[in-house]
């Protein structure tokens, strides 16, 4: 089905205001409910080519397999849902291609990229990640951050050394614990969730999220949330005038109405009864 | 590497880099670093350095470790924080700060190697294989098209009363602005009420009907559209889709409300 008239989609990415090139790759198919974001690092411009790898990899393939099956179905021996089987493999797919490149081609040797990919299917989305790129949802006044980075900060606060506070003083941001490209295996974190009409989902890079404090984003949805083109660019702005340090992605989804599953036989022939 | 000085009223005794993950302090000499004072417990403290972190711990002694004359169990160190022990003191000294190139060099995300703490998994038979020759015709730094759905301005709770309300999003602490500014209301209903424009972000007007945002830059503040058919107008002007900077008594007009910008002296 087509998704595009459920979901309202913005995206921006900006080098930012110290880094020459852009690292950062964002991609979406919004008839399918697709919206991959992906923060490359490593390399002269290997860290762009392997977040261009993964986004590219990803929409291609989740698109052809969409097409093919209904994210929803449930698989009967193993009781998952299509999605998390489609997501594990392209995942897997798309993180052996980068880790060739990296082990093949001497220019691209240390690659890798964080992921995040939301999959928009039946009033529902499920949201993989890796690495430091999230995931947060507004609804009605509550911003939260859905997906935990996979960072040793985020460990260190797992184990009580650190509060969140601390956390924005400490000197070691910069470190993921999870990448793709870099082994030839890695464990994407996969989750589903309810979307209610009017839910916003961000997906965003570090570079916004390191630049601009939780509240100041949840405050700008709330905001511009009728106008999400003017609210990415917005949120740009604030990283970068906050000084930018990295390269910023924001993608911004709006569920504009419900989009449930099955508008099958099997309904058609329960709405005559109604 | 982060370092600790060693002094007693005021006279440096030593330099201390923190080079281990454990750096012990106290009064027997199996310590990293040794003080031998009564007041010092025989095991008093440790500092844990993880990178570029270091947190210190006191380890149960008799008269407590004390941070910026604060007594702590556990502490985050930060640059320049003094750690008393007894009439010891230990200032903290963190990384020193790197030139300009390297700091850009070392912010740069990094992976930290599972295999340093845990496993890492298996890899499946089929991940050779699946790696595809399409990796070598991926274009480099592919941007992907960013297809927006249409905006369709979402018909939101309509407000009875015809005042503009001035609603100033939560709470929100950025860049202090280069100067402060208010707004005073010129018509309609609460006629000469005046805020300050306190947020990075602030609102304006009727969702539903028109809507307008002010936000405050470090270069000032500037007004920009946000919903509805009209856009706001400025000393009779109605402005383009971009920001718009504001000056000193401007004249801002929407939904049929007057509003002026001014700077705080």
């Amino acid at each position: 089905m087509d998704l595009s008239q459920a979901l309202e989609i913005a995206s921006h990415t900006d080098p930012g205001m110290v880094r020459s090139n852009n690292e950062d790759s964002i991609a979406s198919v919004p008839e399918k409910g697709i919206v991959v974001l992906a923060d490359g690092m490593g390399g002269y411009n290997a860290g762009e080519v392997a977040s261009g790898m993964a986004t590219t990899v990803l929409t291609t393939e989740l698109r052809q397999q969409i097409e093919a099956h209904a994210p929803e179905e449930v698989d009967p021996q193993s009781g998952q849902k299509a999605a998390t089987k489609m997501l594990q493999q392209q995942i897997a797919k798309a993180n052996a291609s980068i880790y060739q490149a990296a082990q093949t081609q001497p220019q691209y040797a240390g690659m890798g990229t964080t992921l995040v990919v939301a999959l928009f299917y039946d009033n529902k989305v499920m949201v993989a990640h890796i690495g430091d790129s999230r995931l947060y949802r507004m609804r009605g006044d509550e911003f939260i951050q859905v997906s935990k980075d996979h960072s040793l900060l985020q460990e260190q606060i797992d184990a009580g050394m650190l509060t969140k506070e601390q956390a924005k003083g400490s000197s070691n941001k910069n470190l993921v614990t999870r990448a793709m490209g870099i082994d030839p295996a890695v464990e994407p974190e996969i989750h589903e969730y309810d979307t209610q009409p009017g839910d916003i989902y961000l997906l965003c890079s570090d570079g916004l999220s390191d630049m601009v404090n939780d509240e100041d984003i949840g405050m700008t949805l709330q905001a511009l949330g009728a106008n999400l083109n003017l609210a990415v660019q917005q949120l740009v702005q604030m990283a970068n005038d906050n000084g930018g340090r990295d390269n910023v992605s924001v993608i911004l989804i709006k569920i504009l109405h419900e989009y449930p599953a099955g508008e099958g036989l099997a309904k058609k022939l329960f709405g005559w009864f109604r | 590497m982060a370092k600790l000085i060693l002094s007693m009223d005021g006279l440096v005794l030593k330099e201390i880099p923190l080079s281990k993950e454990r750096t012990t302090i106290g009064r027997k000499p199996h310590n990293d670093i040794q003080i031998d004072n009564l007041a010092v417990s025989g095991e008093h403290a440790v500092i844990v350095t993880i990178l570029a972190d270091s947190f210190l711990e006191d380890l149960g002694s008799t008269n407590g470790t004390f941070v910026n004359g604060k007594t702590v169990k556990k502490h985050f160190l930060q640059g320049n924080d003094v750690i008393e022990l007894g009439k010891y003191k230990l200032k903290y000294i963190s990384e020193a700060l790197p030139g300009a190139a390297k700091a850009a060099d070392f912010e740069k995300t990094m992976v930290l190697r599972p295999g340093a703490m845990k496993k890492p998994p298996e890899p499946p038979p089929a991940a050779a294989g699946a790696a595809t020759p399409q990796a070598a015709t991926v274009p480099t730094g592919a941007k992907q098209a960013q297809a927006a759905a249409p905006a369709a301005a979402s018909a939101a709770k309509s407000h009875s009363d015809t005042q503009v309300g001035i609603t100033a999003a939560s709470v929100g602490a950025a860049a202090p602005a280069p100067r402060r500014a208010m707004l005073k209301l010129l018509s309609g209903g609460n006629t000469g009420k005046e805020m300050e424009l306190t947020k990075p972000l602030t609102t304006l007007g009727k969702p539903g009907v028109q809507v307008a945002v002010i936000t405050r830059r470090p270069q000032g503040f500037f007004i920009t559209h946000v919903e509805g058919a009209n856009k706001p107008v400025v000393n009779g002007k109605a402005i383009e889709q971009q920001a718009h900077a504001l000056n000193d008594h401007d004249v801002i007009e929407l939904a049929g409300v007057k509003v002026e910008f001014f700077f705080k002296s």
